[in-house]
């Protein structure tokens, strides 16, 4: 495997590209005629395997970096790479889905899969018609397959657009908002595909502008902030500053206290000043039951009992000291 | 379904997915700024990670999942693109996309009226001479018609030749614009030009099968008028030997030649023409505006012939070029003039190419 592609002419570094990053980035910038820069020397590097949320408000430069990372626009200065090999070669192994989906309105969806299967030098025509059917199968179009894209709704374009990136062996795929105009139940089948594709193998870079959707679907993420990466990392990495705390709802603050700091709960401390505003700690290696059953078993009145972990938006809160300005 | 299934579950049990995640985050902390020492770093955790991403291939490939089956699929693909009939392949790869492109082009609603409008011009032709003879034979004034009329009333096959110089003036250049001038701005303007650019077609390609097609549908336009033209003449005229233009008088057989001749020369030069077309189509995403634009520069290049003091520059005008298909007419043939035409085609399609390749290449992808 690793000798095949080394033949390949593995363009540079020790690692063979089968065992580089998925991608990387090294300084990539992107400064538009205006002088305005989109993305500022950025560094990537999204692990193998991984699914990887590339998160950003609208405009933090997210669809700009994937449009250079595909080779559709030339960076200012920095490298890019991906799979570790040439675009070229890289190319015909990933699956795109850029700026929303975009087809032939006049031609049938199955016909808009064969026309974007002719383009990849790579692809096999012999097997055109049974990855045609198998990527709209996979996506759940099969039944559309011959009507016009021009009548599609909103939803399966975007799934047509899905279909068009699965229509070969991929080994990444570049997700720009894959749930943008879709109702609950199409956000949740997209989830349930990228788990599916990650499942196999493959690697999946998914942007967004939704915390809680990279929350529910990825293993690493990267927060873009104005063209600047603000943080990147394994979602364990990522939390990793924030513990779980336990947050008891009762009048008897004093009491609730002395139990927890009596427990060995480090930073304990009433959540407010009025009585009924309720305790909270860190929750470290404590089972939580048996926190609930000691402040029960001290008399305190337990009105509510909750173990909170940090979500992402706090992280982000911390990382970037405002809140995840979340638009549309 | 149970496919489906079966890779859920072989998520929850694959352990080779902890070891990726925990090799990967040491990897994936935030780059420190002197990306340089990065290197190392990036060595380490990828010989780390071949363990287990080939522990999580061989999990998964040896269940009934189908993904598993092509990511090793994709090992094998590999050995048969990069050792063996890659060139051949490629090869085949272009013949396939500019398939694609002309089942695009020849499918179009749009075109296919175009390529209606240009042969039903032939038939309005031929029928409004028939009409017109017929009236003036009526009268006994059959001596008064004018050169071209005359010689289309007495023989088929110069309807061919009167329509092919009627429509090159305008309506062919209309038809080969839309079609050149659509080719790049037309999939920018539908965003379908990320995705072909992404798939990836490579951008040289990209441009030389669109151009080839641009081509195909110039011969093709000029193979219509001419083929609408020859029926329509044998319908309502009298087939026989042709008189040329200088007077000499040749067979069928010949006279069908030179409407070949002429057709391909019309076509050549409407191939220059979409040269054009598809440079200005590089340089916006509005496909009429390079559509439009292609027919100013037509009309203006006429009116500058049209002006007596602007005689040296005619030459340079494609226009001026256009309606040289006449050289079939003269006997002998007029070599000279016709391949004084097809080099200023061939000039023209050198520079415009370049210009086209130039800006295509280098050129960011915004919509």
């Amino acid at each position: 495997m690793t000798a095949v592609t080394l033949d390949a002419g593995a363009p540079f570094g020790a690692a063979p590209p089968s065992a580089r990053p998925a991608i990387v980035t090294r300084g990539l910038t992107k400064r538009f005629r205006g002088g305005q820069v989109a993305v500022d020397a950025l560094d990537l590097s999204v692990p193998r395997g991984s699914v990887y949320g590339f998160l950003g408000p609208n405009g933090s430069g997210k669809t700009t970096t994937i449009r250079m990372l595909l080779g559709l626009a030339a960076p200012t200065s920095g490298e890019h790479e991906l799979l570790g090999l040439p675009l070229g070669e890289a190319l015909p192994r990933v699956g795109a889905l850029v700026e929303g989906p975009a087809f032939y309105p006049y031609l049938s969806g199955e016909a808009n899969l064969r026309r974007f299967d002719a383009a990849d030098p790579t692809a096999p025509p012999a097997t055109v018609r049974r990855r045609v059917a198998e990527a709209l199968d996979r996506v759940g179009l099969t039944a559309a397959a011959g009507k016009r894209y021009r009548t599609y709704s909103l939803g399966m374009r975007q799934r047509l657009a899905i279909a068009a990136a699965l229509l070969g062996p991929r080994e990444l795929l570049i997700l720009d908002e894959p749930t943008n105009g879709l109702d609950p139940q199409g956000t949740r089948e997209v989830r349930s595909l990228v788990k599916q594709i990650a499942a196999g193998g493959t690697t999946v870079f998914v942007s967004s502008h939704l915390l809680a959707e990279v929350e529910q679907m990825c293993t690493h993420a990267a927060v873009m902030r104005a063209g600047r990466l603000v943080a990147q990392g394994s979602m364990a990495s990522l939390g990793g500053g924030q513990v779980p705390r336990v947050r008891v709802r009762t009048p008897d603050t004093a009491d609730a206290l002395r139990v927890l700091r009596s427990l060995g709960l480090a930073d304990v401390r009433a959540d407010g000043p009025e009585p009924g505003d309720g305790v909270s700690a860190e929750l470290g290696g404590h089972a939580p039951e048996r926190v609930n059953a000691a402040l029960v078993g001290e008399g305190v009145a337990v009105r509510g009992f909750a173990v909170e972990r940090p979500s992402l938006e706090d992280v982000f809160v911390r990382l970037t000291g405002e809140g995840f300005d979340v638009d549309g | 379904m149970s496919t489906a299934e079966t890779r859920e579950t072989g998520l929850r049990r694959t352990p080779g997915l902890v070891p990726v995640s925990e090799t990967l985050r040491t990897a994936d902390r935030p780059l420190p700024p002197g990306a340089a020492d990065s290197a190392p770093a990036e060595t380490g955790a990828a010989t780390v990670g071949a363990g287990p991403a080939e522990i999580e291939g061989a999990t998964v490939g040896a269940g009934p999942s189908e993904i598993g089956g092509v990511a090793a699929g994709g090992e094998a693909v590999d050995v048969i693109d990069l050792a063996g009939p890659a060139p051949a392949r490629r090869f085949g790869a272009f013949w396939r996309l500019l398939g694609s492109e002309l089942g695009l082009t020849f499918r179009r609603p749009r075109n296919l009226v175009m390529l209606a409008v240009l042969a039903s011009v032939p038939v309005i032709l031929g029928v409004a001479l028939r009409l017109v003879t017929d009236d003036m034979d009526a009268e006994g004034r059959g001596g008064g018609m004018g050169g071209l009329v005359a010689s289309v009333a007495g023989n088929s096959l110069m309807l061919a030749f009167a329509s092919l110089s009627f429509l090159v003036a305008l309506l062919m250049p209309v038809a080969v614009s839309v079609v050149a001038g659509d080719a790049i701005a037309g999939e920018a303007s539908g965003g379908t030009l990320r995705y072909l650019l992404a798939a990836p077609a490579g951008r040289t390609r990209l441009l030389l099968v669109k151009y080839l097609n641009a081509v195909v549908f110039s011969f093709a336009i000029a193979a219509v008028v001419a083929v609408s033209a020859l029926v329509t003449g044998m319908a309502l005229f009298p087939v026989g030997p042709v008189t040329l233009l200088s007077g000499t008088t040749v067979s069928v057989a010949d006279g069908l030649l030179r409407v070949l001749i002429s057709v391909g020369y019309v076509g050549a030069g409407m191939a220059a023409l979409a040269a054009v077309a598809l440079a200005l189509s590089t340089f916006t995403e509005v496909p009429i505006g390079a559509i439009a634009g292609t027919v100013v520069l037509v009309i203006v290049a006429q009116v500058l012939r049209a002006v007596p003091q602007l005689e040296p520059i005619s030459p340079y005008l494609l226009p001026t070029w256009l309606t040289r298909f006449d050289g079939a007419l003269r006997d002998p043939v007029d070599l000279a003039a016709m391949r004084d035409g097809l080099l200023a085609f061939g000039a023209y399609i050198l520079l415009f190419g370049s210009v086209a390749w130039a800006r295509f290449t280098g050129k960011d992808i915004t919509s």
